[in-house]
């Protein structure tokens, strides 16, 4: 059958059962979104304000509902537009493919309106990319797309497509696509073993689990594992969640703004297990001294992830879902009753919860959210001081229920992923944790949540500061307030209402209630505008480079 | 701790910006290349890069896994000194007048090089070889008149076959 290469493009998509898809229309693109036009009864497209918000609301979909998400733009900016977006998925290994028109290919590197070298642009911040001028190619480009995408440690590809192509023909016969996977590394039985042995004689053994063991699926083994060698678990932000929030072993969030309990087991350990993760530096702050006393195994699918931050024992390049359920059975159970008293000491140091005045209390608005929502719903962050507030007061229960850019620490990343979330979880309640200077960069998704009667709410911690870096500045600048006392006018009731969003503004720690209370009830999106103190900070904090003894508790 | 030299080949897919693949990899990940060589092979399919930088163990470990995770590469592996074979060409102009050129086809002689190209006032030396044979032949050429110098980098393979 002769179609063009925007019908090759919707019946790929179909074919790897993707009938969701977010984007921007744009000159280049006329073709494909003419045949989306086509394909419109099955594959459903989301129009963003702007492409970044579409790129976010891809891996927010993603995310929530673990496919992959795919997005749409048009060449030069459209393209462009997709860039924080693309590196915010790569950094946090989130599979998502991003399908971009390019000018037609007589006009390639002349410089044409609109024209950019977008693979050359992406290459840092894709798994891989392609460029496409010649139709033949189309087919696999796209299927391998879909498949690297998904394979192995997961990210995000591209491929961008020439006008031209779009429109040309091809014999294509569109069918169920059946693409081997890529191999998996295998790790030997007597590694298994050997590190099996180690775990059965450590005294003071501590999981330190990252996002990787949520991405291969491994919630239930890491449970299993960590009950049966009765083994606590530290997990950092991108792992929030795998390990329940009611778990004693939890130890909570580990690094900068971990809880005591975590960096101060982290820093006692004999033995380190981590498993899919990368001693990131807001872990490892300081790489040399983390874990110092700690034989360390680290089990990664990525290879070179071993040795990359931190050098360890024992490296081993593995799924972690796959490793879990080798090594079990060689797990002997044991209660580590003196480590375990010790973790329980160490639980009962909390950091200062309220730093600032006023009557409305960042952790108070957190544990105000959670209690009033069901285990169901999903939190989606910014980032700043409210991402990390989000993070140490939710009641963390399963691990796709918070999306927060880990690695790029992307402001602005909420409310277009949130988008995406309530699209691919229609049934779910959406909260998104934002902050004034987080929102302020993106809030022009609110016209999305509208249009789509996505009922989103939103909970803006304002503070009329760059928290984040404000706090710093406290802390580390002699309280030099660069840039970042802001003291903004913006009156987000307002500015919602502009949207066509129901709108609230919070003082106090009651009004919040109210607000949230009628915010549930609401068919569409909802902001909430809290007031809160510049003061607040988010403690505990280690500073960069700084180990557990540098820890600023209050 | 000293660092040594390593020596690493690469086999990728012939195709439009390979190379720019690996570079970019490279310049990103803050990896020191001394040289970086590509060439056809006798599969049209496949090129084949040779690095050669100077690192530490985990260097030469960080390089090999962050490379073999493209794309584009189907194999990475280390040449080591003793299995392999490294060569390099070097062409170099000397400005020399007719007194000193057979003194300076002495020293050619012996580091069994060639003289491709000869003019009243100046001639080209072609050499293969190690590249330190070819550090210590521009050394002892510092007393003449070098003008130009162009060496390929290097390129290399293992000896007997690979398992």
């Amino acid at each position: 059958m002769k179609l063009t290469g925007s019908q090759i493009i919707a019946e790929i998509l179909l074919e790897h059962d993707v009938h969701q898809v977010f984007g921007y229309p744009g000159g280049a693109a006329l073709n494909v979104y003419d045949a989306l036009y086509e394909y419109k009864d099955q594959i459903r497209h989301v129009v963003t304000a702007h492409e970044q918000g579409a790129a976010h609301a891809a891996d927010g979909y993603s995310r929530a509902t673990g496919k992959t998400g795919v997005v749409f733009a048009t060449s030069g900016p459209g393209a462009t537009n997709l860039v924080t977006g693309l590196a915010t998925a790569f950094m946090d290994s989130v599979p998502m493919v991003a399908i971009t028109s390019n000018v037609p290919d007589a006009l390639i590197g002349r410089d044409a309106f609109q024209e950019i070298c977008i693979t050359g642009v992406t290459m840092p911040i894709t798994k891989h990319n392609y460029f496409v001028n010649k139709i033949e190619d189309l087919p696999m480009a796209l299927h391998n797309a879909f498949r690297i995408a998904k394979s192995g440690r997961k990210g995000p590809v591209l491929v961008d497509v020439t006008k031209d192509v779009t429109a040309q023909t091809l014999d294509y016969k569109p069918g169920k696509y059946e693409m081997p996977d890529d191999e998996q590394p295998v790790v030997d039985i007597d590694t298994v073993k050997k590190i099996a042995d180690m775990i059965n004689s450590a005294k003071r053994p501590v999981i330190y689990l990252g996002g990787g063991a949520g991405n291969s699926g491994a919630a239930d083994q890491v449970n299993e594992f960590a009950a049966k060698a009765h083994i606590p678990v530290a997990h950092t932000l991108m792992a929030a969640g795998i390990i329940g929030y009611e778990n004693p072993l939890n130890l909570g969030i580990l690094g900068m703004h971990g809880t005591v309990a975590s960096n101060k087991a982290m820093d006692r350990a004999d033995l380190l297990i981590a498993l899919g993760t990368r001693f990131s530096d807001r872990v490892a702050l300081n790489p040399k001294k983390f874990a110092r006393k700690a034989t360390k195994i680290q089990v990664d699918i990525d290879r070179s992830e071993i040795n990359k931050n931190v050098i360890v024992d024992y490296g081993i390049n593995s799924d972690v879902k796959d490793f879990l359920l080798k090594i079990m059975p060689y797990i002997e159970e044991s209660d580590r009753k003196e480590w375990m008293t010790e973790i329980d000491e160490l639980k009962k140091i909390p950091g200062d919860k309220r730093c600032g005045g006023g009557e409305l209390f960042p952790s108070e608005i957190v544990e105000t959210v959670c209690d009033k929502t069901d285990k169901d719903t999903i939190y989606v962050t910014d980032v700043g001081q409210h991402q990390m507030w989000a993070a140490q007061y939710l009641k963390h229960k399963s691990t796709d229920k918070f999306l927060t850019s880990g690695g790029l620490g992307t402001m602005g990343y909420g409310y277009g992923a949130a988008i995406g979330a309530q699209i691919g979880c229609p049934d779910k309640r959406v909260v998104h944790f934002t902050g004034d200077g987080s929102f302020h960069m993106n809030l022009n998704e609110g016209c999305t949540a509208v249009s789509y009667d996505l009922p989103i709410i939103t909970v803006i911690m304002n503070n009329k500061v760059l928290g984040m870096v404000y706090q710093w500045q406290t802390s580390f600048y002699g309280e030099r307030y660069s840039c970042t006392d802001l003291d903004r006018k913006t009156d987000f009731a307002k500015v919602g209402k502009g949207f066509g969003v129901k709108t609230f503004t919070a003082t106090s720690q009651k009004e919040f209630e109210a607000a949230f209370e009628q915010a549930l009830k609401a068919k569409g999106p909802v902001w909430i505008d809290c007031h809160i103190d510049k003061e607040e900070r988010v403690l505990p904090m280690i500073p960069p480079g700084g180990t557990t003894d540098d820890m600023i508790i209050g | 701790m000293a660092f040594q030299r390593e020596v690493v080949s690469i086999f990728v897919d012939n195709q439009a910006n390979v190379l720019s693949r690996v570079v970019s990899l490279y310049g990103r990940r803050g990896f020191n290349i001394d040289s970086l060589t590509v060439s056809a092979t006798n599969n049209p399919e496949v090129s084949r890069i040779t690095i050669v930088f100077h690192g530490d163990e985990q260097t030469l470990d960080q390089i090999i896994s962050q490379t073999e995770k493209l794309e584009v590469v189907r194999d990475v592996f280390r040449l080591t000194p003793d299995e392999s074979v490294f060569r390099e060409l070097l062409l170099m102009k000397v400005v020399v007048g007719k007194e000193s050129r057979s003194s300076l086809k002495e020293i050619v002689d012996i580091y069994r090089g060639k003289i491709i190209d000869l003019s009243k006032e100046s001639l080209i030396i072609e050499m293969t070889g190690e590249p330190g044979k070819l550090d210590a032949f521009m050394e002892m050429m510092s007393c003449y008149d070098v003008v130009e110098v162009c060496r390929t980098g290097m390129t290399a393979i293992g000896r007997g076959l690979r398992k």
